[in-house]
C-alpha cells in the first residue's frame, strides 16, 4: 500500500511501515527543521523505518548535518531505523567524515 | 590526511556562514539557533546547547537547545566560586568529565551524563561571561581533538560577540526608556511648579480667581488652533499660566481695589510685566520664552499698550497670544466694578480691536476653535469648561461666529459682499 503526502512542499510516501521523505534542499536553510520535525512525527506514530531520499539534494551544508544529527538521535531514542538513499559520492564522503555514517545504512 | 584536509574545509565553511549570520542582524534567536545549527553540523556533533548568562540572576539561562531531551534543567545557576573559575579559564573548552571539583559541574553532574555531555565553553567576552556552550558527543564517537577545540573557540567567540552585542542593545534601549521617564517626570514636576505659581498669582486677586489657569487654557486654545505642535502648545499655556507672575510683589490692596484705581495705584501696578520678566528671566523654560510673554502681554498692535509701547511687529509673537487670552479672560469674567459681557459683545469687541489691540490671525483663530466647539466638529468641550455651558449656548452664538469670521477673513470677494449685504451694511473701504 503506498500512501502520497504533500506536506511540507517535498514529497514524502508511505510504503508500509516505511516512511519516505525526500531532503530536497531544504537542508541547506533553518527552514529545513520541518523535516526533522516530520521525521520525528512518523517516528512517534510508530514508524520503524525512516527512509531519508537525496535524489534532489545536491549539497548537504552544516546546517543539513546537524538537523540530520537531530533525525537520528530522535530515531535511535525511539528505537526506530535510518535510511539515506540516493546519496551522491561527495555527500556519502561528508556524511562519514562526520560519522553519519555509524548511525545509518545508507542505500 | 585528505580527511583532515576535508573536515578543515567543511568546518571553515560552517565558520564562514556563522560569520555572516551574525552580521545578517536576522532575529536574534534565530541567529542562536542557526549558530548551534553550524557548529554542531561543522563538527558533526550529537547535541548540544547555548545558553545566555544572566549577571542578576547568575545563572545561564538557554537560548538554543537540541537533543538534550524534555528532562534537562532549561536554566542554570553558576556560584561566584564558578564564576570566577570560568573568567578565568576564558574562552576555552572545558572537558566536563575532568571539571568535576568546580561546584556548577557537581550540581549538574547527573544531567551532564545522562545527555553524554563533553564539552563546556564559558562565552567571555571583554571579561564577561556573557553566556556558554554545552557540547555532547561527536557522531563518529570521537574524542574532540585540538583543533576541532580551536574551531569551536572560533564559533563561540562569535556568537559571544552576538549575545554582547544584544546585551548592549537591550541597556542602551532600557536607559533611552528611562531618560524619556525621567524626562516625563521632569516635564511633570514643572508643569505642577508652574501650575502651583498660577494658583498663588491668582490667590492674591480675589476677584479674578483662576485668571491666570484660565488665561494659560485659552493661550493653548489659540496656539493649537494655529496648528503648533504639542511641545509649542504647551508653551504657550505655560507662558499664559504665568504672565501676571510680576502682580506676586504688587500690593495686595491694588490689585484687589473694588472700584478703578487712581493714577499712581495704576502706575505700581503697570509694573507687573516688567517685574514678571524679572521674576521669569534666570528660570530655563523649554518650549518657549515666558518671559518675554510676561513682559508684552499688555502691549498692544497699534503701540497704545505698556510698558514700552511696542509696535505690531516689534511685539513677539507669543505675547500676543497671551495678550489675547488676557484680555478675553477679563471681558468674559465678573469683575467687582462690571460683570462679564454676553459673549456677542465680546466676539464684536474682538473683531473691532483685531489689527488696533490684537493680531487678527489670532482672533480668527481663536474664534475659529469656538465655532468648532459649538459646531460639535471639535468635542473637547474646551470652552464650556471655562465660561460655563449657559454662556457658551446663549442663542446666536454659532451664527455670530460664521458672519464674524466670514467678514474677517472673506474667502472670495462674493462671501465678502454676501456677508455683508446679508446685515444691510455694504460698505466698501
Ligand atoms: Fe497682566
Ligand atoms: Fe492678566
Amino acid at each position: 500500500m503506498i500512501t502520497t503526502s504533500t506536506t511540507l512542499g517535498e514529497s514524502s510516501e508511505s510504503v508500509s511501515d516505511r516512511s519516505v521523505i525526500f531532503a530536497d534542499n531544504y537542508l541547506n536553510k533553518l527552514s529545513g527543521e520541518k523535516i526533522e520535525h516530520e521525521c520525528r512525527r512518523r517516528i512517534e506514530t510508530g514508524c520503524r523505518e525512516l527512509e531519508l531520499n537525496f535524489a534532489n539534494t545536491e549539497i548537504v551544508n552544516s546546517i543539513g548535518i546537524s538537523i540530520l544529527l537531530g533525525v537520528i538521535d530522535t530515531a535511535s531514542n525511539k528505537g526506530a531505523r535510518v535510511v539515506f538513499s540516493e546519496v551522491n559520492d561527495e555527500t556519502v564522503e561528508l556524511f562519514e567524515m562526520l560519522g553519519l555514517t555509524n548511525h545509518v545504512v545508507i542505500e | 590526511m585528505a580527511e583532515h584536509s576535508n573536515k578543515l574545509i567543511h568546518a571553515f565553511g560552517a565558520l564562514a556562514e556563522l560569520g555572516q549570520e551574525i552580521t545578517n542582524k536576522n532575529n536574534f534567536q534565530e541567529t542562536i539557533r542557526t549558530s548551534l545549527h553550524l557548529i554542531s553540523g561543522a563538527l558533526g556533533i550529537m547535541r548540544g546547547s547555548v545558553a545566555r548568562y544572566s549577571r542578576f540572576g547568575h545563572e545561564l539561562n538557554m537560548l538554543a537547545v537540541r537533543g538534550l531531551g524534555d528532562d534537562f534543567p532549561l536554566s542554570l545557576s553558576l556560584c561566584s566560586e564558578d564564576e570566577r573559575q570560568f573568567l578565568t579559564n576564558g574562552l576555552n573548552p572545558i572537558e566536563i568529565a575532568h571539571a568535576k571539583a568546580l561546584p556548577f559541574f557537581q550540581v549538574y553532574d547527573a544531567s551532564f551524563e545522562r545527555r553524554n555531555l563533553q564539552l563546556f565553553l564559558p562565552l567571555v567576552v571583554r571579561d564577561e561571561i556573557v553566556g556558554a556552550l554545552f557540547l555532547g558527543e561527536k557522531a563518529t564517537g570521537e574524542a574532540y581533538t585540538s583543533y576541532e577545540k580551536e574551531i569551536i573557540c572560533a564559533m563561540g567567540q562569535h556568537i559571544g560577540v552576538a549575545i554582547s552585542q544584544r546585551n548592549l542593545m537591550a541597556e542602551i534601549e532600557r536607559h533611552a526608556e528611562q531618560n524619556r521617564k525621567m524626562f516625563d517626570d521632569m516635564r511633570s514636576t514643572y508643569h505642577d511648579t508652574v501650575k502651583a505659581f498660577a494658583a498663588a498669582i491668582d490667590c492674591k486677586d480675589k476677584y479674578t480667581e483662576g485668571h491666570s489657569v484660565r488665561v494659560g487654557r485659552f493661550s493653548e486654545i489659540i496656539a493649537s488652533e494655529l496648528g503648533w505642535g504639542g511641545d509649542e502648545v504647551e508653551g504657550a499655556a505655560v507662558a499664559g499660566y504665568l504672565h501676571d507672575v510680576g502682580k506676586l510683589t504688587v500690593e495686595r490692596k491694588i490689585i484687589n481695589a473694588p472700584y478703578r484705581i487712581n493714577a499712581k495705584e495704576s502706575a505700581e501696578l503697570n509694573k507687573h510685566p516688567s517685574v514678571g520678566f524679572e521674576i521669569l528671566q534666570p528660570i530655563h523654560h523649554p518650549f518657549t520664552d515666558v518671559p518675554l510673554a510676561a513682559k508684552y502681554h499688555h502691549e498692544r498692535l497699534d503701540g497704545r499698550g505698556y510698558p514700552d509701547g511696542l509696535f505690531d511687529r516689534e511685539i513677539p509673537f507669543i505675547a500676543k497670544i497671551v495678550n489675547l487670552a488676557d484680555s478675553f479672560d477679563a471681558m468674559t469674567t465678573d469683575r467687582p466694578y462690571k460683570a462679564r459681557r454676553p459673549a456677542k459683545d465680546v466676539i464684536d469687541d474682538l473683531q473691532r480691536n483685531a489689527g488696533k489691540q490684537f493680531a487678527p490671525e489670532l482672533v480668527t483663530s481663536f474664534l475659529g476653535g469656538m465655532l468648532k466647539e459649538l459646531s460639535g466638529e471639535n468635542r473637547d468641550k474646551r470652552f464650556r469648561r471655562l465660561l460655563g455651558r449657559e454662556y457658551m449656548e446663549a442663542e446666536g452664538i454659532a451664527e455670530k461666529l460664521r458672519y464674524t469670521l466670514n467678514e474677517m477673513a472673506p474667502t472670495t470677494p462674493m462671501t465678502y459682499v454676501a456677508a455683508a449685504a446679508s446685515v444691510g451694511e455694504f460698505q466698501i473701504h
